[in-house]
């Protein structure tokens, strides 16, 4: 396949980015969307250009680092995959992809196609988390027990990677699904209870002081979601803000 | 602790339950209006009786226009901030693979039904507080010194159809109201955290959102026949 790349170069945080035109040949379709990146950056390296600058680590699907704004979606037209998974069998010899970091004042670009997400560590330490006794008395696991369709919802929730694609894809740059993702996986859970309504009003107090936007339910999200979050997620969410506040 | 008193969530449920007001509010309201088509006396009577009886005056229209008031206030701040969020835009977006039209311009359908309400408190309320509560009569009569005269308010409705231009206007902006509920309805549910039956919900909304403003096209449209 020959594709003709139009990327999102920019230097720094500071600097204004510009799209900028790579054509590209000899991709093939069993190849994932990061390999041709790397094919590209070879040869930007030979022509002694700079490389594009890009997040990715696992390249499997499991870390939530790649991201990549592909064609106008969050992580590419494929449903349910990661940037990393995406597979160039997607796209047609001779077509114009655009790619791009992203986009949301709370994700600032660092370098062309990297953005800084840790508006999400900083949501996920208010209240992510359990707290439980780990100094060797631990309970045996199966001395609480949850009921099947609790403990399927809340693993559900769990696989979670914290992409940000959500938030990439919502035309208010609403970080919803994912914080609501993290505030279930504990709701649905015994051991999440005893700091329940502290969880979800911490949790949501950072994500609005982080400056994402207000949810308006398009739904959206939920389509471009690489782990197929629902957003019945939200709706819990938003119960368990309610409870927390009565 | 939270910090903040209201927070995103806060603000989109109250969003909501001005939106669950509003709607309510269209049906009855569409309820009275269909009586001009079946019976004029009955219409009449009925709309003697809201526009006099102090529970509907003075409890049920002030919540009312408080939450036209807070439902489009809120509605155009959300908007505002949800585009602060994200102040560099893509320069290749393609949002139609993952939402409906509907779900992304909320903010332009209703302000069209903004404006229309506009025009509408000019057509009928206007009219109505200068009658009752500036001239002081509050008979409903169209001769106030002849009880023998009838009500006025078939008549008054019926007039403002005859004009095809304001028809045309009617029509325009319940299409739009139409567009709003279509997505409205659904949202409010999820907003308060409705998620079971959801496509229940999406059918009856989708319903409700087409039957309502229909039957005030309908409505509009009958009587500019009439003439
Ligand atoms: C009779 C008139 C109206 C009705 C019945 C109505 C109903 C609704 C409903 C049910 C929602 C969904 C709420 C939610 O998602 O939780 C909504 C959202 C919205 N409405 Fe209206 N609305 C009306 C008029 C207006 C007007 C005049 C505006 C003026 C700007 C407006 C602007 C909005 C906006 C921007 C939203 C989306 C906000 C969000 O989802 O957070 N609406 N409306
Ligand atoms: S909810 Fe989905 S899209 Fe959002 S961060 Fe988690 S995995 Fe990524
Ligand atoms: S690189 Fe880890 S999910 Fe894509």
């Amino acid at each position: 396949m020959n594709l003709t790349l139009k990327i999102w170069r920019q230097k720094d945080a500071k600097s204004p980015g510009k799209m900028v035109t790579y054509p590209i040949s000899n991709i093939e379709g069993h190849m994932s969307f990061l390999e041709m990146m790397d094919i590209l950056n070879d040869e930007l390296i030979e022509k002694g250009e700079e490389p594009v600058a890009f997040d990715h680590d696992c390249r499997e699907g499991i870390c939530g680092m790649c991201s990549m704004y592909i064609n106008g979606e969050a992580h590419g037209p494929d449903r349910k995959v990661t940037t990393c998974q995406l597979h160039m069998r997607m796209f047609k010899d001779g077509e114009t992809i655009h790619i791009e970091p992203f986009r949301a004042n709370s994700f600032p670009v660092l370098k062309d196609l990297m953005v800084d997400r840790s508006a999400f560590d900083r949501i996920q330490q208010a209240g992510g988390y359990i707290s439980v006794n780990t100094s060797g008395n631990t309970q045996d696991a199966n001395s609480l027990p949850i009921p099947k369709a609790d403990a399927d919802l809340a693993m559900d929730a769990a696989t979670c990677i914290g992409c940000g694609a959500c938030v990439a894809t919502c035309k208010n740059s609403s970080a919803m699904l994912f914080v609501s993702a993290k505030v279930s996986q504990y709701a649905l859970l015994p051991q999440g209870q005893v700091e329940a309504n502290d969880r979800v009003l911490n949790m949501v107090n950072q994500m609005d002081i982080e400056g994402f936007g207000n949810c308006t339910n398009t739904g959206a999200c939920e389509v471009e979601c690489p782990k197929g979050i629902s957003l019945d997620n939200i709706a819990r969410m938003n119960r368990e803000l309610m409870k927390a506040k009565v | 602790m939270s910090k903040s008193k209201f927070t995103t969530i806060g603000r989109k449920i109250l969003m909501a339950l001005s939106g669950f007001f509003l709607m309510f509010f269209l049906l009855q309201h569409l309820t009275i209006n269909m009586l001009s088509v079946i019976s004029p006396d009955t219409f009449n009577e009925v709309s003697q009786f809201m526009g006099t009886n102090p529970v509907v005056q003075f409890a049920l229209q002030p919540v009312l226009i408080f939450a036209v008031f807070f439902h489009f206030i809120m509605g155009i701040v959300l908007e505002l901030q949800n585009r602060r969020a994200r102040t560099v835009k893509y320069a290749y977006n393609k949002p139609s693979a993952n939402s409906n039209w509907m779900s992304r311009n909320m903010i332009y359908s209703g302000l069209v039904v903004l404006a229309f309400l506009g025009l509408h408190f000019y057509d009928f309320w206007v009219h109505e507080i200068t009658e009752k509560y500036i001239d002081g009569d509050m008979t409903g009569l169209i001769d106030p010194n002849n009880p023998n005269s009838g009500y006025r308010y078939y008549d008054e409705l019926s007039e403002k159809f005859i004009d095809p231009i304001r028809v045309i206007i009617y029509i325009i902006s319940f299409v739009l109201l139409a567009l709003h509920l279509l997505h409205g309805f659904q949202s409010s549910f999820q907003s308060v955290g409705v998620s079971k039956g959801k496509n229940f919900i999406k059918k009856f909304g989708n319903a409700f959102a087409i039957v309502v403003p229909a039957g005030f096209i309908f409505i509009a449209i009958f009587h500019f026949l009439q003439h």
